[in-house]
């Protein structure tokens, strides 16, 4: 049986990362599919770049502006007294940049698919803006919200090249389970290697599997 | 209830669109229910949503009973304003049942006493059967009605009805006539009824308010607006009409009729499902489908023959027709005839005459 430290840390950092852009993506998905601000498509396009990025280009931006020399970097210093870089905070703010488009994606479509017409039922029926959002607009997009918390939390555990990058190789701290493979495979440890890799292959079915599953559940009325 | 005493609604709006602009600036005495009628397109949902506070680009002003929703730099949003709007796909949340429909308009309708309760309104719309229901298992009728109870429930002072009925059809129309038109008195909240059909502001109006290409163009009671074919060129497919209220006083079940009474003077009409001695009915009379005879007519097959005297001719010189208004015991009923049978029978004001209708008239769908 080997480590499964690095498991750990995928998790953590999958979920700290879905949690963060489900707090962060959500307005943006909101503004997007609402506004009709001439800066809209800038914003889209900016939201998109990490699909199409190579991961270590993100990696390589991410070193030179998270690094202690910079004023983020050195903030942060000041603040937690740890670095960003080759740390768990600094892999949780690249992978939020870096899974950005699968949390914002699928929930501005959902609200866009919804439009406005409930909301303004709401507002007829003495809803506040905020009220409608969590009593109307959130429970009709939970398909939307399913899908992208899913798709954020499983391409965050599928991360490599941007982690090797910003975090190294830094068992309990930055050594995520895609990089303890390539660890393993580099000295030649295939047992290890297989463990993981088998490990990973079975825990991401059975999450989707869930999912699906849940989905189909959820079609149904809820109140 | 304050509602019957009237209360002002006055806006003062100007929108401009790319192919249509909106300009308002009428005071409204809204009493029971007030229809606003015009063609598709004239700016009827576009008159509500500025009235609901749906549409944030309008300028101008808005007050209602003495409460400024909309006025220089003052807007309220729709959220505060005492406004029910039901919309005419009904907007329903899906996510809820019908009783989460209901008390979602309950639980936020404010912390004051709730004139409209909960069971008051589900007993008002006939909803006691479908409360455990899913939306999406209602039928178009159904929805509508939860659609209103939801609104009602929000304790609103103003009901807006943007074309509830346009999707039901005559059969589903004519059984939620009477539960719309009483709602004013039941809640006392005055209506603003949206529809270019004409038999349903027939059914349910007491005013109209005739709104065409984005501007108010006429005002005033409902047998006023119907009888005049003035508005002939703006209502496609209008006719000069007259409305009779009647009571139902016998039932001829072999032959499929009731006989009806109109201020002591009898007719026959087709009878429907479900209509009882001694209920009220609107009947509506195109003017085409009125025949005038000088004497009482022997030998013919048609039924319903009144007597009344001519109060007015208005001739058309640049049609083949004439509208002869009649006056039937105090109703007004007008009759569409060539010019040429005016002179042939000498019609004059003043002059007694038989108002011929055809029993099958009364059976047409509405317009």
């Amino acid at each position: 049986m080997p480590d499964l430290a690095p498991l750990w840390l995928s998790l953590a950092l999958a979920g700290v990362t879905t949690v963060v852009l489900l707090i962060l993506g959500t307005p943006l998905a909101w503004w997007l599919a609402h506004t009709s601000s001439r800066i809209r498509p800038v914003i889209e396009a900016v939201t998109a770049l990490p699909l199409v990025l190579p991961p270590t280009v993100l990696g390589f931006y991410f070193l030179i502006i998270l690094g202690p020399g910079t004023t983020i970097g050195n903030f942060w210093v000041q603040v937690t007294g740890d670095a960003l870089t080759f740390s768990f905070s600094g892999l949780v703010v690249a992978s939020v940049v870096y899974s950005l488009p699968f949390m914002v994606q699928p929930l501005q479509s959902a609200f866009e698919s919804m439009g406005r017409a409930p909301l303004e039922a709401a507002a007829t029926l003495r809803a506040s803006p905020l009220d409608a959002f969590f009593s109307v607009a959130v429970p009709l997009s939970r398909h939307g919200f399913v899908t992208a918390a899913v798709l954020t939390f499983a391409h965050t555990i599928g991360e490599f090249g941007v982690v090797l990058m910003v975090g190294g190789n830094i068992p309990g701290k930055t050594r995520v389970i895609s990089i303890a493979i390539y660890e393993h495979v580099e000295t030649l440890n295939y047992a290890a290697a297989h463990w993981l890799s088998a490990v990973l292959l079975v825990f991401a079915f059975t999450v989707l599997f869930l999912v699906y599953a849940l989905k189909r559940r959820l079609a149904i009325r809820v109140g | 209830m304050s509602a019957s005493n009237g209360k002002k609604l006055t806006i003062q709006s100007r929108i401009d669109y790319a192919d249509f602009s909106l300009d308002i600036d009428n005071e409204l005495q809204l009493k029971g229910v007030t229809g606003l009628f015009g063609p598709s397109g004239g700016g009827k949902s576009t008159l509500l949503r500025v009235i609901a506070g749906l549409n944030q680009n309008a300028g101008g002003q808005v007050s209602f009973a003495e409460t400024d929703w909309q006025k220089e730099s003052l807007f309220v949003p729709a959220h505060k304003r005492q406004v029910g709007y039901v919309f005419q796909d009904a907007r329903l949340f899906e996510h809820l049942s019908v009783a989460g429909n209901l008390r979602f308009a309950l639980d936020r309708s404010g912390p004051g006493e709730k004139n409209n309760s909960f069971d008051d309104v589900v007993d008002a719309l006939d909803l006691h059967s479908l409360l455990n229901r899913g939306v999406a298992e209602l039928s178009g009728g159904e929805r509508q009605r939860v659609a209103i109870a939801r609104t009602i429930l929000s304790q609103p002072e103003l009901l807006l009805l943007d074309e509830p009925l346009a999707a039901l059809d005559a059969d589903r129309k004519r059984e939620i006539y009477p539960t719309i038109a009483a709602l004013p008195d039941r809640f006392g909240v005055p209506i603003i009824f949206v529809s270019h059909a004409v038999d349903e502001m027939a059914q349910l109006t007491e005013s109209v308010v005739v709104l065409e290409a984005g501007r108010i163009v006429a005002e005033a009671s409902t047998e006023k607006i119907l009888s005049r074919d003035s508005l002939h060129g703006s209502t496609q497919a209008f006719e000069a009409m007259s409305v009779l209220d009647v009571t139902v006083v016998e039932q001829l079940e072999s032959l499929h009729l009731v006989r009806v009474d109109h201020r002591g003077q009898s007719l026959t009409i087709p009878s429907h499902a479900g209509v009882q001695n001694g209920a009220a009915l609107r009947l509506l009379v195109r003017a085409g489908d009125v025949v005038l005879a000088t004497e009482k007519p022997q030998g013919l097959s048609v039924r319903n023959i009144l007597s009344g005297t001519i109060i007015d001719i208005d001739l058309n010189p640049d049609s083949a027709f004439a509208v002869v208004s009649v006056d039937v015991d105090g109703t007004v009923i007008n009759a569409q005839i060539t010019n040429q049978a005016v002179q042939a029978l000498n019609l004059q004001s003043g002059k007694n005459v038989y108002v011929l209708l055809k029993t099958a008239s009364f059976d047409r769908p509405g317009a």
